[in-house]
């Protein structure tokens, strides 16, 4: 499959009257959302307002119970998919917090990636080249490719990788949970620049969640929504992120409560 | 799944020993050292049933390596090991030829020696084998267990000052053989011993490996991998008996268990006697439970009668794969079935990286490869 066949003109991730719970505990309560292709949504929040829950929902992480509401990716429910094949069918999350998984190297599993999402192996040359060209971008060490995936790697390395998948597996739409936080200044203007060869490569959208206005200023938000209890309770454009940033959350948290 | 110390001091445990097996009583399956071990389907190894099965033995050896096959005898035979159970001491009694291999002094052999155990039949057999390393001298053996067989043995490995031993035994029976087996190292001052124990096959198999020192600065580096498939019992029983100062040992198993009836018995136990000042010594051991139905004894013991060493630790767990694992690769578009192997291939790949012969560490990684399909 070529690239341009993968992030079809016009992808849309519809989010509707999502409801989500862990255990009997009820954390989405109605979350509307529709992120189309070459927009950027940046959701703002508080913590434990649900901004996570929500990713991970999307995703398909067992913990987390829909009971209600639906996503669709360019009108399939992928509710009803497993999670690779959610991510097969276009969806990408980057983690706040990336997994450890001790023996499985970097270099074994992109691979592994990769071929999953293109679905068929990459040429081993062009795949080692375009590793290359992607770690050397997002300043990562040649070594990090032998690895153990997210081991003993800081948290700006782990947050690196994630944009390495990102831009090694091209999806349609990216939800990025709190790529922002723990970057140093250079860091974050790497992670950012890897954010915005991914929005210039093609038609995806991205799902951009994060408790500061500090990376919107190098990834610029078309829309901004406030997330408090569990819902959208606001949304602007990219000023209502400043306004935020001066006033912080606390008449948003009242107001859901 | 459980974790337990043993109730009596461990020093008193392994302290009886004889090459005679009546000394031994039969055990009756309540006795410390035998009570997860399931003696119905021992096959009468403990029963002394007498030999008549056969298994065959070929040594393909390094041009250093001496290869001697002797009569019961022969001196040389017995004086690094006493055996310390039943089933051993049955093994010491009713074998008839033994294998010695000796790699002479300073000697290095130029490529592994492997001994390669086949077994062809059902009825109870016996062995001995006797690696010798003089000192100075360096080696790799490879022990290779496979066919059918109801085999009791002894191994002793003699590794002396200065030397290194690396032995790989690989348990790759077929699925309805029994094994009972000791290995026992003894290392001399400075002595370097690696053991890498790879147990896949087998309807029950029960290894126990120990390590003593005669001097200082002694050496053991154990590591194991086991794969237990539904019905089979792989019980490993380690003993390192720190009785010199300043040796070192660490103790590395692990293993996976899959199906209905699958059981593993690990068993480490450690021993830091006064004399053993400046002792270092670690064991782990860590059990994935693929499936229902599974089940992991794991006993590390520590006994440390010394107020000087240098570092003393165990550590064991037994749990299933993690979700957390499998959600991430399978986020990044891997199928489950996919992302598991990549796990599990994971949790042993530390260890195979410890076989250093590629050939034996590709054929082991074949063999967990088709577990892994089953
Ligand atoms: N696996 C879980 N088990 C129990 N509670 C959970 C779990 N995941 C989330 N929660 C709860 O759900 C609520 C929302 O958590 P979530 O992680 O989605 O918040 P967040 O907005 O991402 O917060 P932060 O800004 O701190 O990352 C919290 O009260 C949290 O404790
Ligand atoms: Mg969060």
């Amino acid at each position: 499959m070529s690239d341009s066949s993968r992030v079809r003109p016009g992808s849309t991730l519809e989010i509707r009257d999502l409801r989500v719970a862990v255990g009997d505990k009820e954390i989405l309560r109605g979350v509307n959302l529709t992120v189309k292709a070459g927009e950027t949504h940046a959701i703002m929040g508080p913590n434990g307002s649900g901004k996570s829950t929500l990713a991970y929902a999307i995703a398909g992480h067992p913990k987390y119970t829909v009971t209600g509401g639906q996503v669709l990716l360019d009108g399939a429910d992928l509710l009803e998919m497993s999670v690779d094949e959610r991510a097969r069918a276009g969806l990408f999350l980057a983690m706040q917090y990336p997994v450890e998984v001790p023996g499985v190297s970097v270099s074994n599993f992109l691979r592994s990636a990769v071929t999953s999402v293109r679905g068929e192996a990459p040429k081993l040359r062009q795949f080692a080249k375009d590793l290359k060209t992607g770690m050397d971008a997002l300043s990562i060490d040649a070594a990090f490719a032998q690895r153990n995936l997210n081991e003993g790697f800081s948290g700006g390395e782990k947050k690196r990788h994630e944009i390495l998948q990102l831009e090694l597996l091209k999806p349609k739409i990216a939800v990025l949970d709190e790529t922002d936080s723990g970057l140093d200044v250079d860091a974050l203007r790497v992670v950012s620049e890897g954010i915005n060869r991914f929005r210039a490569s093609g038609d995806t959208g991205v799902l951009l969640i994060t408790h500061y206005t500090r990376i919107l200023r190098y990834v610029k938000p078309d829309f901004v929504h406030v997330f408090a209890g569990g819902r959208i309770v606001e949304q602007g454009g990219p000023e209502l992120a400043d306004r935020l940033e001066a006033e912080g959350y606390e008449a948003y948290v009242k107001a859901s409560a | 799944m459980g974790l337990e110390t043993a109730s009596a001091p461990l020093s008193t445990l392994h302290r009886k020993t004889s090459y005679d097996v009546a000394d031994f009583a039969v055990p009756t399956g309540r006795e410390e050292e035998w009570r997860f071990t399931p003696l119905s389907r021992l096959r009468g190894l403990h029963t002394g049933a007498p030999a008549s099965g056969a298994v065959t033995v070929q040594v393909d050896a390094a041009d250093e390596v001496v290869v001697e096959t002797v009569g019961r005898d022969d001196r040389r035979l017995g004086r690094a090991y006493v055996p310390a159970d039943r089933i051993s001491a049955q093994a010491y009694t009713s074998f008839e030829k033994a294998t010695i291999l000796t790699v002479p002094r300073e000697a290095v052999a130029s490529r592994p020696t492997v001994i390669t155990v086949n077994g062809t039949g059902a009825g109870a057999a016996y062995g001995h084998t006797l690696v010798r390393v003089e000192p100075m001298a360096t080696a790799v053996v490879v022990l290779d267990h496979r066919g059918s067989a109801v085999y009791a043995d002894n191994v002793e490995y003699v590794v002396g000052e200065g030397a290194t031993l690396k032995v790989v035994s690989l348990q790759d029976w077929a699925d309805d053989a029994v094994h009972v087996s000791h290995h026992h190292a003894l290392l001399g001052k400075d002595a370097t011993f690696r053991s890498f124990v790879v147990t896949l096959g087998g309807d029950l198999v029960r290894l126990s490996p120990s390590v003593s020192y005669t001097g200082p600065g002694g050496d053991a580096d154990l590591t194991g991998l086991y794969f237990v498939d539904a019905g089979q019992h792989l019980e490993h029983r380690l003993l390192v008996d720190h009785s010199r100062p300043n040796c070192r040992s660490n103790v590395v198993y692990k293993g996976a268990l899959q199906g209905d009836g699958a059981h593993a018995v690990w068993i480490g136990d450690v021993i830091i006697r006064v004399e053993a000042e400046g002792t270092d010594t670690y064991e782990l051991n860590r059990n994935l439970l693929l499936t229902d139905g599974a089940r992991a004894d794991s006993v590390p013991n520590l006994e440390i009668l010394t107020g000087e060493v240098a570092g003393a630790g165990h550590a064991s767990a037994s749990g299933r794969l993690d979700d957390e694992h499998i959600f991430y690769l399978q986020a990044r578009g891997i199928p489950f079935e996919e992302a598991r192997r990549l796990v599990i291939r994971g949790f042993f790949a530390q260890l195979l990286e410890k076989i250093e012969l590629d050939e034996l560490r590709e054929r082991v990684f074949a063999k967990v490869e088709a577990e892994l399909e089953k």
